[in-house]
């Protein structure tokens, strides 16, 4: 493999993903505010929150359509970028993209229009209904989507293929019931009700501050404040579950993102703050809080939680055996009734990935030095300092939203919704969950490296067999049409909260106005 | 487990699901992208433009998921043909995914500022988004039907000697033509149902009946190409319909004209590429004698014969390879597992008859022409 393309690939994979994942954490969750909200507005007949939902839902539709465009990008990329990948697990990764499309894209995709010009052709509760439909279509992509991608991490149910050079399923309800995809949709939903929560709080806080739309806003705010705390705790809680599905699942992940270098002897203690060495595979300078990893890794404080030296032993021995599947699917492949080698396979099966990972070294696997397979079981270490900043960053904006949300809470309780240093501080607010959720991604995702599937397939076999020109060209063509466009969005949204909630009335009591014969 | 459709059955089915999802995609989003490409051409002034974006505006996203559905299901169902036709067609699906990416937000943003720089700027960029789509399909659809310049290694990892320049072939331009006249025919069509009588449909069946009349003679044509062209292939050795997916395990050689074997084996396979010709003379004379119901009747069934031309004409062949012909992906050797595909058939027996309830319904909703006058009353259109 040309290691230029696979960076490359990566490189624009990170950059459509991450673009991709600053419109569909806000889809998420301003789709159930709008549900909120549109039902405040069927319960009550109270036409302020039509107006409320109305305005949300322009801003929503605004960002929608980005969601919508960069995610036929990520849709194709897959067999565009990633053609060894799709083939070595597509029998897998390949039905929840279908099932997506099937069972919550076409929801979404068909409700949002009427919901955007349906306002006169249905009735309030029909309408309300359609509104609700959107939102579950939406949540229930990211339910697909992260049954997927919790596969890429934890790849259950499948068994590689000998005849057909491939994983397989093997067991579908195993690929659906992943522990690791079940805590991922449950984070990442919630991450994203956040996120919406405080772009409604911020921008109310906003008119707020100006004086402007004054009861449109505090109404806003209110919801905010209830559905952002509910979902801040939840985010905290989920997250916390997230982490104890990597005790099993994904143990150098764990340790890479705690800077752990060495088994810690129960009950493990979690380094607060201290500065993780590549070099010399040590943390400087850390602050150490007892018990508490042991508690969050293990439920218990009486387990171990392993560390990085052990993981990479254990990484050697399953890339001996790996080789040994090598060498045995090698035989198949040049004669597929030999039985001897079958059986052979067998026995070591589930460490083939672990063999290929010595690909990257030599082009035959058999012929590796202990030197190389050294390198190889070393590489298995993600960046551990990526690894424990961004998760740092993520956790600790967690935590910041909680107390914001709970201030937000009591203000709006007590009916203080102007208090104007809290308002300032929902205004700065608004692109936290941003970062923390993009953090939140690169920490999954460069947390899974070396593995395009975890123990299964290396991310540099995956590629594609395409040029650094082609690559190059697609790099630089979506760069400037995401980047005209994520300035057009901003404009465009900006200028709608510029026009204010009652815009669109005023225009239509305008005309109304103009419509009047002057006579009288 | 013992599962209770066998192996072959499943391929089978799955290779005329993954047809309907793609005549589907044709059917509803291919209006959306003729009107895209005709925009220019029919209407005239910001509020004509407007009138005629709002005959698809509501429906449009709806209709586009057969696009991404298409993707996922091949993804699903042929994860070979998923990933050595869109890394093999490299730049060509960049176009297609960058002209796409457009349109979405040129709906949405474009009545969303009232300056003619910024309206111009998003018509063109849903004339692009509707008509190199359209192109880069139709010519992706001849190079299947050419072959692709890929071959497979031992790990069954694809390799390839084509370029982008390499797509455009005499051949592959008529399938593209004929692609874009095919689309703007059913979007022109799609128009006189949906927009209020006037210029705009005037001009919709002006075009309408020209495209209509060169997708006769560009499917004509292509039908020659294929008849006496240096094209098609055949599977020489024994057939394993059971066996694993593994392309390297069947014999196949080019030769020229296959391509009308299987005409000759089944008779009744005429009835596609009769039903391309007949779909598109019925639609023009629909356009002709002010029958909207028959201009669209007619190039929906015009769409609906073109494609299945194809498919039929290939079968069993998916993406045949020209350099290593026994690389060839077929409909028995590129699937998914036969567990994989077993799956999938259930989800899709519940979710598809779904989707086609709520879509009926939508557009029950939404049913009525798109007018100038509502764009004064009504702050929701586009």
């Amino acid at each position: 493999m040309d290691l230029a393309v696979v960076d490359l690939s990566r490189l624009q994979f990170a950059l459509t993903a991450l673009y991709h994942f600053l419109f569909v954490p806000l889809t998420l969750g301003l789709s159930f505010m709008l549900v909120i909200m549109e039902s405040i507005y069927v319960m009550t007949r109270r036409p302020i929150w039509r107006t409320i939902t109305r305005f949300w839902g322009v801003l929503f539709g605004i960002n929608f359509v980005l969601g919508v465009a960069t995610g036929l990008t990520m849709e194709f990329q897959f067999g565009m970028n990633w053609s060894y990948y799709s083939h070595y697990v597509g029998d897998i990764f390949g039905a929840p993209l279908a099932i997506e499309g099937l069972m919550a894209f076409f929801l979404e995709a068909t409700f949002v229009g009427l919901m955007f010009f349906g306002w006169d052709k249905l009735k309030p509760v029909t309408h309300l209904f359609v509104t609700f439909l959107v939102a579950l279509g939406t949540n229930l992509s990211a339910l697909w989507i992260l049954i997927a991608n919790g596969w890429m991490q934890n790849p259950v149910g499948a068994a590689f293929n000998p005849d057909s050079m491939r994983m397989e399923v093997v067991d579908f309800m195993a690929v659906l019931f992943n522990p690791v995809a079940q805590a991922k949709f449950v984070h990442t939903v919630s991450a994203g009700y956040v996120c919406a929560a405080v772009f409604v709080m911020g921008v109310s806080a906003f008119y707020l501050l100006k004086g402007k739309h004054r009861g449109f806003a505090k109404r806003s705010m209110t919801v905010a404040a209830a559905f952002g705390l509910a979902s801040s705790l939840s985010v905290v809680v989920l997250g916390d579950e997230s982490g104890y599905a990597l005790t099993d699942n994904q143990k150098m992940k764990l340790a890479a993102l705690e800077a752990m270098w060495h088994t810690e002897e129960a009950p493990a203690g979690l380094t607060a703050i201290g500065f993780p060495s590549l070099e010399d595979r040590k943390t400087h300078y850390e602050i150490k809080i007892p018990y508490v990893l042991g508690l969050i890794a293990t439920r218990s404080v009486d387990k171990p939680v392993e560390g990085i030296l052990e993981l990479v032993a254990i990484a050697e021995d399953r890339i001996e055996r790996g080789v040994v599947a090598y060498d045995a699917l090698e035989k198949i492949k040049a004669d597929p009734t030999d039985m001897a080698a079958r059986g052979q396979f067998e026995t070591v099966r589930n460490d083939l990935g672990y063999g290929l990972l010595l690909k990257r070294y030599v082009e035959d696997p058999r012929l590796a030095t202990p030197d190389q397979v050294k390198l190889a079981a070393w590489s298995t270490v993600p960046n551990v300092p990526v690894m424990f900043w961004t998760f740092r960053t993520m956790a600790g904006i967690g935590f910041l939203m909680i107390g914001l949300f709970a201030t937000a809470f009591v203000l709006c309780t007590l009916r203080k919704h102007e208090t104007r240093w809290f308002l300032r501080l929902a205004v700065l607010a608004i692109p936290l969950p941003w970062i923390a959720i993009e953090f939140g991604w690169i920490l999954a995702e460069v947390g899974r490296q070396p593995w395009a599937v975890d123990g299964v397939l290396p991310t540099f076999l995956g590629a594609s067999s395409l040029t650094v020109t082609q690559l190059w060209t697609t790099i630089i063509g979506f760069t400037l049409l995401y980047g005209a466009l994520a300035v057009i969005e901003v404009g465009l949204i900006l200028k709608a909260i510029k026009k204010g909630p009652f815009h669109e009335q005023e225009a239509q009591d305008q005309s109304a106005a103009d419509a009047e014969p002057a006579v009288a | 487990m013992e599962l209770p459709l066998d192996f072959a059955t499943l391929r089978l089915i799955w290779w005329g699901l993954v047809g309907v999802l793609l005549i589907a995609f044709a059917l509803t989003d291919g209006f959306d992208l003729g009107v895209g490409a005709l925009l220019p051409f029919v209407a005239k002034t910001d509020e004509e433009r407007r009138m005629a974006i709002n005959t698809v505006g509501a429906t449009w996203e709806g209709n586009q998921v057969w696009f991404i559905l298409g993707g996922g299901a091949i993804f699903a169902a042929w994860p070979f043909v998923y990933a050595v036709s869109f890394s093999g067609f490299y730049l060509a699906m960049f176009l297609v995914l960058s002209a796409l990416i457009l349109r979405p937000v040129a709906f949405k943003y474009r009545s969303k500022r009232p300056g003619a720089k910024w309206r111009a700027m998003w018509d063109w960029a849903l004339f692009i988004g509707g008509f190199v789509p359209a192109l880069v399909f139709g010519v992706a659809m001849g190079n299947v039907l050419l072959g692709a310049p890929f071959r497979l290694n031992g790990d069954l990892r694809a390799f390839y000697d084509g370029s982008l320049l390499g797509l455009f072939t005499p051949f592959s331009l008529v399938a593209g033509l004929l692609s874009v006249a095919m689309l703007v025919l059913h979007g022109a069509a799609w128009l006189g149902l949906k927009a209020e009588r006037g210029p705009v449909a005037d001009r919709a069946r002006m075009i309408g009946t020209v495209a209509g009349l060169l997708s006769i003679v560009l499917f004509a044509v292509g039908g020659l190409m294929v008849a006496y062209g240096d094209m098609g292939f055949r599977i020489t050795g024994a057939l394993d319909v059971h066996g694993p997916s593994n392309p390297l395990r069947t014999a196949v050689e080019a030769a020229s004209g296959a391509w009308l074997d299987n005409y000759g084996r089944y008779p009744w396979m005429m009835i596609a590429p009769a039903l391309g010709f007949l779909g598109a003379a019925a639609a023009v004379l629909g356009l002709w004698r002010r029958s909207e119901a028959l201009a669209f009747g007619g190039s929906s069934l015009s769409a609906v014969g073109i494609i299945a031309t194809v498919g039929l004409s290939m079968f069993p062949f998916i993406l045949p390879s020209t350099v290593d012909p026994q690389s060839s992906l077929t409909v028995w050797n590129a699937s998914s597992s036969h567990l994989t595909l077993f799956i999938m058939l259930l989800v899709t027996v519940v979710f598809l008859p779904l989707i086609l309830l709520y879509t009926a319904w939508v557009y029950k909703v939404l049913w009525g022409r798109s007018s100038t006058a509502a764009l004064k009353t009504n702050p929701d259109l586009y």
